[in-house]
C-alpha cells in the first residue's frame, strides 16, 4: 500500500483484472481507479464487459487474473476477489443493483428495506436468541432501523407505497426502491446497474438528483454502469470507457466527451481506414507474420502479473482456433492507430517497415489474408494527388534497359495481367513495390484488379523479388488454415 | 470372478428396468419441469394390465407361444398405461401448468395415492402370481444367465434404439426439446405444446409398462403397492444421472441396478437400499447437477 | 372451454347437444381405461391359482356415471357458473349467490325441526321402520345437523372471518370439555361421556392436533424459506426413537426427555443439511427424501439399536410434572388423588391439552420469528436468493437455521408421539407421511399458519370421519368397509384441491411491519422459492 497516496482518496482499485469465459475474453487486463467521494461510470457498447466487471467486483464471478483492492474509510483494505459474495457487502460494505430487477416481490416496500439492515439487526438482537426472550436491545434497535428505512423511503419518494408489495409498483418506483434497499446496508461504495434503463427523461431526472443526493450527504461513493448519456455527463466526475473488454478511455466528462476513440467505438470508422492500422492495433495474424510484437505504445502496460505475457499470448487458442476480436472491430484502436500515424510521420516507422519486410514468409499460406500490408509511411498529406482515374502515379514510359521484369512472378499476375500493367506503364518490380495506397486504389479502379492487389499482397512480392530474394517459409508458430 | 459377474448380470437388469422408468421422469421433468411422483404407479398399472391380458390370453387360448404372448401383453400394457397417463395429464397437471411449481407435485403424489389405492381397491390387496412364462438358464463358463434376462436386455435395448431415433431424429423430438428449452417460443414458432407435453407423457407411459410388463415376466408376482419402490429407486436413477437428460437416466438407472445387486450380494442384502440412497446424496453433494445434467446457471 | 351465449336473452343456453358429444367421449374413454381393471378382477380360485371374474356390472355403472357426471358437468354446472358471473340486464345486480340461496331461513328451521324431532323419536325408529329404513333416517338426521351448523356458520360469517384465530384457539381449547359434555348429556352420566370421549379426542383430536404442529414445524422450512424438503419425517423418527430409547433406557421424565429428543433432532438437521443446502429446489427434494428413506430403513435393520421391525414398547407414560400419573397402579394415580371415577380418557385429555401446548408454542415461536431478522431473512430466501447475497445475507447459515429449527419442532412432536403411543416402530415414519405433511403445508397456503391449521383438520379430520360412516353400511351393503376407501378419498381430493386452489386455502401473506397499516399481500406477489 502506498503510504504516500493520501489515505481517503483510492476507494476501489482495479488492477489487471482479467475474466475469461473458456476461450472468450469478457475483460482483458483491465485496471481503473474509483476515488472515494465520486460518482465513476462504467460505458461503453453493448458486449463490452461491463456488468461482468461488476460481478467480479461484488463477488459473484471470481475473475481470472488481477486484483480488486479496496479501501475501506478507516484504512483497512479488501482483496474483493477473493471475498465470497455475502461478505463483500458485509464486511466491504460495497452494494450493488441489478440489471433485471431483483427485490423481493412478496414482501412490502418496507420489508425490503428492513431485511438489508439484516446483519445490524441479528447483531442486535443478540442472533435471535435474545430477542426471542424479549431482552436486549433488539426493540431499539428494530424502531432504528424503521427509522432509517423512513429515511430513505423519503428520499426515493416510496413513502406513501410503504405497505405496499413490492411487485405492485410500477418499474421507476421498483428501481428507485432497490437503491434505497441498497443504500439500508450502509455502503461505502454502491454499485448500480443501469439504473436508469426504462425510465423517461423526467424519472432519469429525478434520479441524478438523488444520487447526487447520495454523493453529497452519505459518503457513499457511486460507480455506476449506464448507458443513458443524460445521466452518466451530468453526474459524473471520472468516466471509464470499456470495449470488448478493455479500457478505451478513462477521464473527466469533458475528455471523453471528445476523445475520437470512444467516438470511434460508438459510432464506428470509415472502411477505407480499417485495413490500414490493423499492425498498430496488435491484430495477432499480423503481428505473427511481421514476426514482430505489438507496438509498445498502443499495447497494455506492463502487466504486475507474473503470468502477463504479450496480449496474444493472454489469449488462450486451441489448435485449430484462433481467438481474437474480429478484424476491424476495435473501432477505437483503428482511431488511434489513425491518429498515431499522423503523428508518427515516415522515418520512424518506415524503418521498421524495411525491418518487417526483409523477414519473408511464404505466399501460400496466406491465400486469402487481408491487407497484410507493411506500415506505409502515409504522409497524411499525400501532395501528389494523384486521382485514381488518372492512374498510378509511378508509370513509366518504356521499361528500363527495354527489359521488364518478370512480373508473372507475382502470384496473382499471370499474362493477361502483366500486359495490361505493361500497358499502363509499370514494368519492374519496384515500381509496384514503391506504390502507396492511392496507387494500389488507382492500379485497382483504374486496370479492374477489384482487390486482388491487396488480397494477393502484390506489394509486398514485388518488394521480395525486387531484392532478389526468394520467399522463405515460416518456421516458426503453427498457422492455422484458411480464415476466412 | 463368476459370482461377480453373475452379480453384474443380475444387476444390469434391475437396472435395465430402473432405467426404463427413469426415462418417463426425466422427460417430463425436462419438459413440464415437474417431478411426475404418479409415475412409478403407472408402472405398477401397466404391470397389473399386463397380468390380466395374460390372464386373458391363458384363459383364451390353450396354448399361446411366449414370445406372442410376451409381445400382446406388452403392447396392450403400452396402450391402455398411455391412455392412464393421457388423462392424468389432462385432468390433473395441464390446469396447474405455469403455475406455482409445488402444486403439480402435490397433485401428482396425490394421483400416486389415487392409483395405488385404486388398484387396491378393484383388484384386491393380495399378492398377484402367476405360473413362470420363462424359465430357461443358460449356463455360459459358470455364469448362469436365464433367458428372463436375455429378453430384458434384448427388449430394453430395442425399445431405446427406437426411443433415441425418435428423439434425436423425428420432428417429434425436435418439438419437444424446443419444448424444453423455451415453451412460449416453441408456441409461437407454431408447435402445439399440449400436444408436445401430452405425447412426451404418452411415450414416458409406454415405456414404463414395458418395464412393468417384464418385471411381472421376471419376477412372476406383482402387487398394489409395487409402485412406490421401484418409483422411488428410478426417480433417484433420473437425478443421479442429471435429470432432464435421457441418457443421464439409463446410466442412473444401471448404476442404481448395479450399486444394489453388487451391495447386497457383497455386503448384506438389508442395507442395499441405503448404499443406493447415500451414493446419491454423496454424487449430488459433488456433481449438484448430476452426472449428466446440466448445470442451471442463473444471470446476474 | 367455451360455453355458447344465446345473444338475445340475457341467459347462457344449455349446450345439451355438445354435452352429449362430451358425455360419450367420456364414455369411451372411461370405458377404455376401466374395461381391463374394473371389469375384470384377479381373484385366486380354489387351487390358489389366479383367474379373472368380470364384473360388468360394476364397470357399467362406473362408466354410466362418468358419462352423466360429465354431461351433467357441461349441461347445467358449467353454464349455471357462467351465468353467475353475468349481471341481470334489467336490474344491473349479480345473480345472487350459491351459498346465499342455499342458507335460507326456511331451510334452517326445517332442519332443525327434523334434527329434534329424529332425536326424539331415536328409539322407537328400529321398532317403527325396520332397520334399513332407521338407518336412513339416522343418515337423514345427520344431515339436518350438518346443514343447522353449516348455516349458523354462514350467518356469522363476517364476524368468523374477523376473528378467526382467536375462535380457533378457543374452539381448541374447549373442544375436550365440549366434547365430554355433549356426551355425557346423551348418555345420561358422567362416565359415560367420558368414555364416547375417549374416540373423539383422541383419535381426532390429538391426531388432527400432531399433524398440524408438525406441519407448522414443516411451515417453517417450505412455507417460510422455501426449501423443498421432502423427508421430513426423519425428524419426526428421531425424535419419537430418541425419547423411545432414552424413556426405556434410563426412565427419564418426559419433561427432560423433549426438549433432549428436539436437540437430537436438531442436530440431525444440521448434520443432514449442511452438505445438501448447496442443492437447488428439485435437487434438495430428491436428496431429502433419500434421507428419510434412509433413515427408515437404517431404523428397521439395525437391530441392536431399535429392536427393527418390532419397533420398541414399554415407553413410559407422561406424568402431570411427576405428582400425578396416569398410571393405574402408581401411587398418585389420578383417580385416587382426586378421588374420581378411573377412566382412560383421563390421560388422553391430559395428552390433548399436552399437544395443544406444543403446538401453540410452535406456532408461537413462528410469529416471533417472523418478526425477528432472521425470519426476514427466511422469506427474502424464498423470494430472491441472489438478491439476499447481495445484501450480505449469508444464505447458507440462514438455511441451516430454517432447516434446524423445522426439525426440532418435528422431534418435539416425535417425542409426543411416542409419548402417546407408548411404542413405536419404523412404519409410522414411511414417505407417505412426508407426502401428508407436506401436502397439508401447501394446500393450507405456505406461511400461514391459519390455513394449514384448517387443511390439518380438514384433511386428517376427514378422513378419520370416514372411519365413523358405519351408517353407510346400510346403504351399500354389509360388506362395504368406508375404510378402505379412506385413502382413496385421501388421494382424489388432494389432487381435486390442488387443481381447485393451486395457492392453497390462504394464499395472502401477512406483512411483519408496516408504517401505516398492516395490508395482506396477495398470493401472486409471493414466490415459492427454489431451495
Amino acid at each position: 500500500m502506498d503510504t504516500n497516496a493520501p489515505m481517503n482518496k483510492a476507494l476501489l482499485k482495479l488492477e489487471h483484472l482479467s475474466m475469461k469465459f473458456g476461450g472468450l475474453v469478457a475483460i482483458g487486463d483491465l485496471s481503473f481507479e474509483a476515488r472515494r467521494g465520486e460518482i465513476t461510470a462504467l460505458i461503453g457498447p453493448n458486449g463490452a464487459g461491463k456488468t461482468t466487471v461488476f460481478n467480479c467486483i461484488t463477488g459473484f464471478y471470481k475473475p481470472t487474473e488481477g486484483m480488486i483492492r479496496f479501501t475501506g474509510k478507516d484504512g483497512e483494505e479488501f482483496l474483493l476477489e477473493r471475498m465470497p459474495d455475502f461478505q463483500i457487502t458485509a464486511k466491504a460494505k460495497v452494494a450493488r443493483t441489478f440489471q433485471n430487477i431483483r427485490l423481493f416481490s412478496g414482501m412490502t416496500v418496507l420489508e425490503n428495506l428492513l431485511v438489508a439492515q439484516h446483519n445490524k439487526l441479528m447483531k442486535a438482537s443478540g442472533y435471535t436468541i435474545l430477542g426471542l426472550l424479549g431482552i436486549g436491545g433488539y426493540r431499539a434497535a428494530s424502531a432504528q432501523a424503521i427509522e432509517q428505512a423512513k429515511y430513505w423511503l423519503e428520499k426515493a419518494e416510496l413513502t406513501d407505497r410503504a405497505d405496499d408489495p413490492a411487485g405492485d409498483l410500477p418499474y421507476g418506483a421498483q428501481r428507485r426502491l432497490e437503491i434505497a434497499r441498497a443504500m439500508c446496508t450502509g455502503p461505502e461504495l454502491l454499485c448500480l446497474d443501469e439504473p436508469a434503463a426504462g425510465l423517461n427523461p423526467r424519472e432519469s431526472l429525478a434520479l441524478n438528483t438523488l444520487l447526487n443526493d447520495i454523493k453529497a450527504n452519505t459518503g457513499t461513493s457511486i460507480l455506476l454502469i449506464e448507458h443513458d448519456m443524460s445521466v452518466v455527463m451530468e453526474i459524473s466526475d471520472h468516466i471509464v470507457v470499456l470495449e470488448y473488454g478493455r479500457k478505451i478511455s478513462d477521464g473527466d466528462p469533458e475528455s471523453v466527451r471528445t476523445d475520437p476513440r470512444v467516438i470511434a467505438a460508438y459510432l464506428g470508422v470509415d472502411d477505407e481506414e480499417v485495413e490500414d492500422v490493423l499492425t498498430e492495433v496488435g491484430d495477432e495474424e499480423i503481428i505473427e507474420d511481421l514476426d514482430a510484437g505489438p507496438d509498445p505504445e498502443h499495447g497494455p502496460a506492463a502487466s504486475a502479473s507474473m503470468l502477463a505475457g504479450s496480449v496474444s499470448e493472454t489469449v488462450e487458442h486451441r489448435d485449430d482456433e484462433r481467438v481474437t476480436v474480429s478484424k476491424g472491430a476495435s473501432k477505437a484502436a483503428q482511431v488511434e492507430a489513425r491518429a498515431a500515424k499522423a503523428a508518427s510521420g515516415r522515418t520512424g516507422i518506415a524503418k521498421a517497415s524495411t525491418d518487417k519486410a526483409s523477414s519473408a514468409k511464404a505466399k501460400g499460406k496466406k491465400a486469402d489474408k487481408p491487407a497484410a500490408r507493411a506500415v506505409r509511411p502515409a504522409a497524411k498529406a499525400t501532395t501528389s494527388a494523384t486521382s485514381a482515374s488518372k492512374g498510378v502515379s509511378n508509370r513509366l514510359a518504356a521499361p528500363r534497359g527495354n527489359r521488364p521484369d518478370d512480373l508473372t512472378l507475382i502470384k496473382g499476375i499471370g499474362k493477361i495481367n502483366e500486359k495490361k500493367l505493361n500497358e499502363h506503364g509499370i514494368f519492374h518490380f519496384d515500381q509496384i513495390a514503391e506504390w502507396k495506397k492511392i496507387d494500389v486504389e488507382a492500379a485497382e479502379s483504374y486496370l479492374a484488379f477489384d482487390g486482388r492487389i491487396a488480397r494477393e499482397e502484390w506489394v509486398k512480392q514485388a518488394r521480395q523479388l525486387g531484392k532478389g530474394k526468394t520467399a522463405k517459409p515460416t518456421t516458426d508458430k503453427q498457422r492455422g488454415g484458411t480464415k476466412s | 470372478m463368476q459370482y461377480f459377474i453373475q452379480q453384474l448380470i443380475n444387476g444390469l437388469t434391475l437396472g435395465s428396468l430402473y432405467g426404463l422408468i427413469a426415462i418417463g421422469y426425466t422427460m417430463v421433468y425436462g419438459i413440464v419441469g415437474m417431478i411426475n411422483f404418479a409415475h412409478g404407479d403407472i408402472f405398477m398399472v401397466g404391470a397389473f394390465i399386463a397380468l390380466i391380458v395374460f390372464l386373458i390370453l391363458a384363459a383364451l387360448f390353450y396354448s399361446v407361444p411366449v414370445v406372442v404372448a410376451l409381445l400382446v401383453m406388452m403392447i396392450v400394457a403400452m396402450l391402455f398405461t398411455a391412455l392412464y397417463n393421457w388423462v392424468i395429464e389432462k385432468v390433473a397437471y395441464r390446469p396447474l401448468r405455469g403455475s406455482f411449481r409445488l402444486a403439480p407435485l402435490i397433485t401428482a403424489i396425490g394421483m400416486s395415492i389415487t392409483l395405488s389405492n385404486f388398484v387396491q381397491v378393484t383388484q384386491g390387496p393380495r399378492n398377484k402370481p402367476i405360473p413362470p412364462m420363462i424359465s430357461e438358464v443358460y449356463n455360459i463358463y459358470g455364469v448362469s444367465i436365464s433367458l428372463k434376462q436375455i429378453v430384458i436386455f434384448v427388449v430394453t435395448a430395442v425399445l431405446l434404439a427406437i426411443f433415441s431415433y425418435l428423439v434425436n431424429k423425428t420432428s417429434l423430438g425436435r418439438a419437444q426439446r424446443a419444448c424444453e428449452q423455451d415453451q412460449k417460443m416453441a408456441a409461437l414458432l407454431g408447435i402445439d405444446v399440449d400436444r408436445t407435453i401430452s405425447i412426451t407423457f404418452i411415450i414416458g407411459a409406454a415405456l414404463a409398462a414395458v418395464a412393468g410388463t417384464l418385471f411381472l415376466m421376471y419376477y412372476g408376482v406383482v402387487v398394489f403397492s409395487d409402485g412406490f419402490v421401484p418409483g422411488v429407486k428410478a426417480f433417484t436413477a433420473a437425478v443421479l444421472g442429471g435429470i432432464g437428460s435421457i441418457p443421464g437416466a439409463v446410466i442412473g438407472g444401471l448404476l442404481i441396478g448395479l450399486i444394489e445387486s453388487l451391495w447386497s450380494a457383497y455386503f448384506s442384502i438389508d442395507y442395499k437400499d441405503v448404499a443406493a440412497f447415500s451414493i446419491l446424496a454423496i454424487v449430488l453433494i459433488f456433481l449438484p447437477s448430476g452426472i449428466l445434467g446440466r448445470p442451471e446457471v442463473e444471470k446476474v | 372451454m367455451t360455453t355458447t351465449v344465446s345473444t338475445e336473452r340475457g341467459s347462457v343456453a344449455a349446450p345439451v347437444k355438445r354435452a352429449f358429444r362430451e358425455a360419450l367421449y367420456a364414455g369411451l374413454i372411461s370405458f377404455g381405461m376401466f374395461v381391463l381393471i374394473v371389469g375384470l378382477k384377479t381373484d385366486q380360485n380354489i387351487r390358489n391359482e389366479l383367474v379373472l371374474e368380470p364384473r360388468w356390472g360394476l364397470l357399467a355403472i362406473v362408466v354410466a356415471l362418468t358419462m352423466f357426471g360429465r354431461f351433467a358437468y357441461v349441461a347445467w354446472l358449467q353454464p349455471f357458473m357462467a351465468r353467475q358471473k353475468l349481471a341481470d340486464t334489467v336490474t344491473g345486480l349479480m345473480p345472487a349467490s350459491v351459498t346465499s340461496r342455499f342458507f335460507r331461513l326456511p331451510y334452517f328451521i326445517a332442519a332443525l325441526v327434523i334434527m329434534v324431532a329424529l332425536y326424539v323419536v331415536s328409539g322407537s325408529l328400529d321398532g317403527w321402520l325396520g332397520a334399513e329404513l332407521a338407518g336412513y333416517a339416522r343418515f337423514l338426521r345427520a344431515l339436518a345437523l350438518i346443514y343447522a351448523l353449516a348455516s349458523v356458520f354462514y350467518y356469522y360469517r363476517a364476524f368468523i372471518h374477523d376473528h378467526f384465530s382467536a375462535l380457533g384457539i378457543t374452539v381448541m381449547i374447549v373442544y375436550p370439555v365440549f366434547v365430554v359434555l355433549t356426551l355425557a348429556l346423551l348418555t345420561g352420566s358422567m362416565a359415560g361421556g367420558f368414555q364416547g370421549s375417549l374416540k373423539w379426542v383422541d383419535n381426532f383430536g390429538i391426531q388432527i392436533l400432531i399433524y398440524v404442529m408438525l406441519a407448522w414445524g414443516l411451515n417453517i422450512v417450505v412455507g417460510l424459506a422455501g426449501l423443498l424438503d421432502l423427508g421430513y419425517v426423519a425428524f419426526y423418527a428421531v425424535g419419537a426413537y430418541a425419547y423411545a430409547l432414552l424413556g426405556t433406557h434410563y426412565g427419564l421424565s418426559f419433561w427432560i426427555l423433549l426438549p433432549a429428543a428436539g436437540c437430537m433432532a436438531a442436530f440431525w438437521g444440521i448434520i443432514l443439511g449442511f452438505p445438501v443446502l448447496r442443492l437447488r429446489g428439485d435437487y434438495l427434494a430428491i436428496v431429502t427424501l433419500a434421507f428419510g428413506e434412509i433413515i427408515r430403513m437404517v431404523l428397521i435393520n439395525w437391530r441392536v439399536v431399535t429392536n427393527g421391525s418390532a419397533g420398541i414398547s414399554g415407553i413410559p407414560k407422561v406424568s402431570f410434572f411427576g405428582l400425578i400419573s396416569f398410571d393405574v397402579s402408581a401411587p398418585n394415580y389420578i383417580s385416587k388423588v382426586f378421588d374420581i371415577a378411573q377412566s382412560g380418557a383421563y390421560y388422553k385429555i391430559f395428552l390433548y391439552y399436552l399437544i395443544l401446548a406444543l403446538a401453540l408454542l410452535t406456532a408461537f415461536v413462528t410469529v416471533r420469528l417472523r418478526r425477528m431478522p432472521v425470519g426476514r431473512a427466511w422469506e427474502a430466501l424464498r423470494e430472491d436468493e441472489i438478491a439476499c447475497r447481495s445484501l450480505g445475507i449469508n444464505t447458507t447459515t440462514t438455511k441451516l437455521t430454517a432447516f434446524a429449527t423445522g426439525a426440532m419442532f418435528g422431534g418435539f412432536a416425535g417425542s409426543f408421539f411416542a409419548a402417546r403411543q407408548g411404542f413405536v416402530s419404523p412404519e409410522s415414519f414411511v414417505f407417505l407421511e412426508s407426502a401428508i405433511i407436506l401436502a397439508i403445508v401447501v394446500l393450507g397456503g405456505m406461511g400461514s399458519l391459519v390455513g394449514i391449521a384448517v387443511a390439518a383438520a380438514v384433511m386428517i379430520g376427514g378422513t378419520e370421519i370416514l372411519r365413523e360412516l358405519d351408517f353407510l353400511k346400510v346403504v351399500f351393503g354389509p360388506d362395504f368397509t368406508p375404510e378402505l376407501y379412506r385413502m382413496l378419498l385421501f388421494g382424489v381430493a388432494m389432487v381435486v384441491v390442488m387443481v381447485w386452489k393451486p395457492r392453497g386455502f390462504v394464499s395472502n401473506r401477512e406483512p411483519t411491519a408496516f408504517l401505516k397499516e398492516r395490508k395482506a399481500v396477495s398470493g401472486s406477489f409471493t414466490k415459492e422459492g427454489h431451495g
